[in-house]
């Protein structure tokens, strides 16, 4: 239990060093937002007025505790580009993002589980050799690549899907799930290899040690001694790692987003970069920021539960 | 060296990256065709004996643009990585030799640093400093330094205890000498592996930000650019496409393979 407390102590100074972080590092950009909202209309005394209005003036951390307190009660300010609030442009755009990163985490899971044990019990053979070169050629492969190739093979020659077509959840469920498999497998696909990989090695690290030994001096086969004795201990790192992996299929979501054009956070928070509309990038970054840092928290506490050792250091 | 070429990854990761090297020094000097040099009798071509790897919208060499391009992300990936090297030696090294509440501080920090996906901070950096190839390699650059700093600090916290170090010290070696003559030249081996994953990681970034069109912009030449370029002509001209993305893949595999058979992960 003091673990838990601990490591959500942790969890909570990290979120407010993130958040300020955050804030902080959209305040060095040097500009004045109100000459590009104001446009030709721009005169001091309106751009004084719109300055008090999005609350620029008064000091930096009167500022951020405002700016926060609007992220913590769904407000988080206004969209320079689109003058209305950060909220409507988000609106619909983190269910994409969500499923997408969800879906894709789902498959690397899916693939990496099976191919990794697959690999470790067939240690030495040509099906094994074989499947090693495939495995290390996929993880070299970028998740945007791999998605331009299904946009090719899938979209263009055979037609399973229609490049540049999303259809939102809520217009079709089926449909949105349906396209969605094109982009969360080509973000799913080098993220599995690398997971298998790490599976397979962890696996054959066990399988050396002593109490393996044991369980195949009383007769069990090699299947069994995996199934039974090897793997919870060999899952044990696997586990760690598959829950921070989310991060990175959020990361993989957000490129892989702009080759099959879905409407999610990676495409608006590419454009408000490209706009320089910050409280738009702002709120994306701290959003993508809490998920990574609040899966590395569950993944200890998951670690913790399943490795009661890890309580101890 | 000689250990390490015992290790098939390491010498399928030397081949490829061999071969990849090769290519882009030639390319300094010679390519088939002017990289930038139109034709407009031989737009959208396939792969043939007179263009290697076919020809794009505007009839220019596929092949002379892929070694242009993989020249630039080469430098672009090698200039981040030296950044981030070095400034990682001084920060790493120091922090490792004196130690106290100021290692403990920036360790926890490089920590937190290193839990983000890099593509999303390198996002982050891009807004504060701007596109460009420079602003690219700044950005990179200043994110590898908490994966080095890390490893140079653990490895000099490790070296500091040692019999050579107290004889050094014995013979009157200031700290400063002991730290870059003596500790320094030892942990080169194990930062060898770290710099190969950097490059991967280098590679893949500057492909992933230039494709998205925050990263090299045109007119400068960069396999993620390239990339971004085919994706309009994905239909007439695949092999555009896949061609840079091929070269994309072996830099990152042949980088891959040499931190796999050096022991680095």
């Amino acid at each position: 239990m003091t673990y838990v407390l601990k490591k959500t102590g942790v969890l909570i100074v990290s979120l407010i060093l993130i958040s300020l972080l955050a804030f902080l590092a959209f305040q060095i950009i040097p500009g004045d937002p109100t000459t590009k909202l104001l446009g030709t209309d721009w005169t001091p005394e309106r751009a004084e007025a719109l300055r008090e209005q999005l609350g620029l003036n008064g000091n930096i951390f009167a500022r951020y505790f405002q700016w926060l307190k609007g992220l913590l009660s769904g407000d988080p300010g206004i969209s320079y580009s689109y003058f209305m609030p950060v909220k409507e442009v988000m609106q619909g755009k983190i269910q994409v993002t969500a499923a997408l990163s969800l879906l894709s985490w789902f498959l690397v899971m899916l693939f990496s589980i099976p191919l990794g044990i697959l690999l470790a019990r067939f240690q030495g053979s040509h099906l094994e050799r074989a499947g090693i070169v495939l495995n290390q050629v996929f993880m070299a492969v970028p998740p945007f690549f791999l998605g331009m190739l299904f946009t090719y093979l899938f979209g263009l020659l055979l037609k399973w899907f229609t490049p540049g077509a999303y259809v939102p959840f809520s217009d079709s469920f089926w449909g949105a799930t349906g396209y969605m498999a094109f982009p969360a497998l080509a973000v799913a696909i080098p993220k599995a290899a690398k997971t298998a990989k790490l599976l397979r090695s962890s696996i054959l690290n066990e399988m050396n040690k002593a109490y393996v030994r044991t369980a195949y001096s009383r007769g069990n086969s090699r299947w069994a001694v995996l199934r039974d004795h090897v793997l919870r201990n060999a899952m044990l790192p696997v586990i760690t790692y598959l829950a921070m992996s989310l991060a990175d299929t959020v990361a993989g979501s957000i490129i892989v987003e702009q080759v099959f054009a879905l409407p999610g956070l990676g495409r608006l928070l590419l454009s408000s970069i490209g706009n320089r509309d910050f409280p738009v990038a702002q709120c994306i970054v701290v959003i993508i920021a809490f998920v990574v840092v609040f899966m590395n928290y569950l993944a200890d506490i998951v670690t913790q539960y399943v490795d009661p050792r890890v309580r101890l250091n | 060296m000689k250990q390490y070429l015992k290790n098939k990854n390491f010498r399928a990761g030397l081949l490829i990256t061999g071969i990849m090297i090769l290519a882009i020094l030639i390319g300094l000097v010679w390519t088939p065709y002017d990289p930038n040099a139109m034709s407009g009798s031989e737009k959208l071509q396939g792969p043939s004996g007179a263009h290697l790897f076919g020809t794009d919208n505007f009839g220019r060499d596929i092949f002379s643009r892929v070694i242009q391009g993989a020249g630039a992300t080469f430098l672009i990936a090698a200039a981040a990585v030296a950044i981030g090297l070095i400034v990682g030696l001084i920060v790493g090294g120091l922090t490792g030799f004196y130690g106290g509440v100021l290692d403990e501080v920036l360790m926890r920090i490089a920590d937190s640093i290193l839990a983000f996906p890099s593509i999303l901070l390198a996002l982050v950096m891009i807004a504060i400093l701007g596109k460009g190839k420079y602003n690219i390699i700044i950005a990179l650059g200043i994110l590898f330094v908490p994966s080095f700093a890390r490893i140079v600090r653990t490895e000099v916290a490790k070296q500091k205890n040692t019999d050579y170090v107290r004889n050094a010290r014995l013979m009157g070696a200031s700290n400063m000498r002991i730290l870059f003559l003596h500790i320094m030249p030892n942990i080169i081996p194990v930062l060898l592996s770290s710099v190969a994953i950097g490059f991967n990681n280098a590679v893949l970034s500057e492909a992933s930000m230039s494709y998205l069109g925050v990263g090299v912009q045109p007119p400068d030449p960069s396999l993620g650019r390239l990339l971004s370029e085919a994706q309009g002509y994905l239909f007439q001209a695949p092999w555009y496409a896949i061609f840079t993305g091929v070269a994309i893949i072996l830099l990152i595999l042949g980088f891959g393979l040499l931190a796999d058979g050096m022991g680095g992960e």
